[in-house]
């Protein structure tokens, strides 16, 4: 049984003037247990979405969303969602934003805190315990909303675009230690970014998304070997050669989707 | 009198979060001394223009332009005040009146804001209800409520019951529209990040609305006690048996001007300590904001 199975999704939203948006349109997608899969594609092509019917956050238009053999029909809690903005809660404690989903769960409060000591020691934060989070750096609050969202020990791992607020050298950082986590539980990954180098040297499975409404227009298997250094994959041969058959896919996309918003902005001026 | 969503941006000169934000900068730094001493220059130029204004209007009396028996004059105040405290006013001792209205304004505020609050909530977490209710607070608010005040007094009496629902009906509408404006602006992605996390909607509301929504909630305080004030005041004024609106409308029967402008010194500086009061409260339930203008140090 696959983790994550996107069956013929269509998802649909409503506009301001009473249209309706056709964010994904027929996208079929299977994350087995334990894979990692990254979801490439341009601007605006509902890359996110999927994320948000796996999750329960928005519900399939048609089509079926399958969590572990069961449809999704609300929102999901073992699920775990790593977002693109911030989402840790500012007038909580690094400590407090770490022990708080244990605490919503029902767990002890002697408990949910010795965990999230735990997990503050696994994302290298133990001794910030009492900050609050806007007297953290941006990779550092990262790092509390990761382990917020692993101490629940979710078996569906969702990250929207994480890092792509970090700068360059933060980011291939965060992304070793990312991979460094997911291997302690191992969980099934959904990552979304439109960064190739990140999907490529993070996942077992890159797929490409077309321009919108998107649907899967190609999927590779990333065979490097585990485990892996981020800031030095991009050296190796099979990463470069993988690189260009990607790209090759994508590229397409990304002029489509460019284009697209350069004539929209031609109309606009 | 309608009351639209205000939010302030606590001081941040006084945000305690900030000294131990800065540990680097050394108490006795050359640029803190400078501070101080502009503070206490400061200090001094508004102490300066109370004095010539004073000045400016009891010498103003004393040449005979400005008639006293209509404008009152400072030292007429200033004795009025000191025969209150020293010999009591015409209805019972000073302190008395004091707590009176002191009681009923606090009474009014506690119960306001508590009323404000959570029907603020209940309204921007329950679309249906804001719906349903939108219309009746738009025109509940666009009307002068403070004629209600004649109602209340009539119904309820010249006790402090008919001040204080007064005072109430004053206070609920700015709270209220601040608290559901804060409501619906609580950042979406926080909502779906606690849900997920595993927060039951009692928990969403509790954990996540209620302490975005102070920012706004906490900017309305300062102004609704304000009103509460109002409402105890006018209240009095407009039939009691005790309080310091009572008195100022005594004082007016008798024609003296200076008694009325005692009366309102004395509210005036109740609303001040209020103020002084909720500004502390404010720090220390904001304590997790970021300090506004001088950039908290990050660490890393």
């Amino acid at each position: 049984m696959a983790a994550i199975e996107l069956r013929h999704v269509t998802k649909k939203f409503a506009t301001a003037d009473d249209g309706t948006y056709t964010a994904l349109e027929d996208l079929s997608l299977t994350v087995e247990e334990g894979q990692f899969c990254a979801v490439v594609g341009p601007t605006g092509c509902g890359k996110s979405t999927t994320l948000t019917l796996v999750s329960g956050l928005e519900l399939v238009s048609s089509g079926e969303a399958i969590v572990h053999g069961h449809p999704v029909r609300a929102i999901d809690t073992s699920t775990g969602f790593v977002f693109q903005q911030d989402a840790v809660f500012p007038w909580k404690s690094v400590l407090d934003n770490v022990a708080a989903g244990p605490l919503f769960r029902g767990t002890k409060r002697s408990e949910a805190v010795s965990l999230a000591r735990d997990w503050l020691r696994r994302v290298g934060l133990s001794g910030f315990e009492d900050r609050y989070p806007h007297q953290l750096s941006g990779g550092m609050r990262k790092r509390v909303a990761l382990a917020q969202t692993l101490i629940n020990q979710p078996r569906i791992l969702l990250m929207d675009e994480p890092f792509s607020a970090l700068d360059v050298q933060t980011r291939a950082i965060m992304s070793t230690e990312l991979l460094h986590l997911w291997d302690q539980t191992k969980p099934a990954v959904i990552f979304v970014t439109h960064d190739l180098e990140e999907a490529i040297a993070l996942a077992d499975k890159v797929v490409v998304i077309t321009a919108g409404p998107g649907t899967v227009k190609a999927e590779f298997a990333i065979d490097l070997p585990r485990p892996r250094v981020v800031q030095e994959i991009r050296f190796d041969p099979t990463f470069t050669r993988l690189y260009g058959q990607i790209w090759e896919a994508l590229r397409d996309e990304v002029d489509e989707a460019y284009t697209r918003t350069t004539t929209l902005s031609k109309a606009v001026s | 009198m309608s009351d639209t969503p205000v939010r302030t941006d606590p001081s941040p000169a006084t945000n305690p979060a900030e000294d131990r934000l800065s540990p680097a900068e050394a108490p006795r730094s050359p640029r803190r001394r400078r501070n101080t001493r502009r503070r206490v220059l400061l200090g001094v130029a508004r102490l300066a223009i109370v004095v010539v204004l004073l000045t400016a209007w009891q010498l103003a009396v004393n040449a005979k332009v400005v008639d006293p028996f209509f404008w009152g004059e400072p030292i007429g105040v200033w004795d009025q005040l000191v025969s209150w405290v020293t010999v009591g006013t015409p209805q019972g001792s000073l302190g008395e009146q004091i707590l009176v209205t002191l009681q009923e304004a606090v009474l009014g505020f506690v119960i306001g804001v508590i009323l404000g609050v959570t029907f603020g909530i209940a309204l921007g977490r329950i679309r249906i209800l804001a719906e349903l209710f939108a219309p009746f607070l738009k025109v509940a608010n666009s009307i002068p409520r403070i004629i209600l005040g004649a109602i209340f007094t009539v119904a309820f009496g010249f006790g402090i019951q008919s001040k204080v629902i007064l005072a109430v009906v004053l206070v609920f509408f700015g709270v209220f529209f601040n608290a559901f404006q804060g409501t619906r602006e609580v950042d979406r992605n926080l909502l779906a990040n606690a849900r997920l996390l595993g927060a039951s909607p009692w928990r969403v509301t509790r954990e996540v609305v209620l302490p975005s929504a102070f920012t706004w909630i906490l900017a309305s305080l300062h102004i609704s006690f304000g009103f509460a004030l109002i409402g105890a005041i006018v209240g009095e004024l407009l039939g009691a048996n005790k309080g310091l609106g009572l008195l100022i409308r005594s004082s007016q029967n008798n024609f003296n001007m200076n008694g009325v402008l005692a009366g309102m010194v004395l509210v005036a500086i109740i609303a001040l300590v209020a103020e002084a009061l909720i500004t502390v409260l404010e720090n220390r339930l904001l304590r997790w904001r970021p300090p506004q203008f001088h950039g908290g140090a990050a660490v890393e």
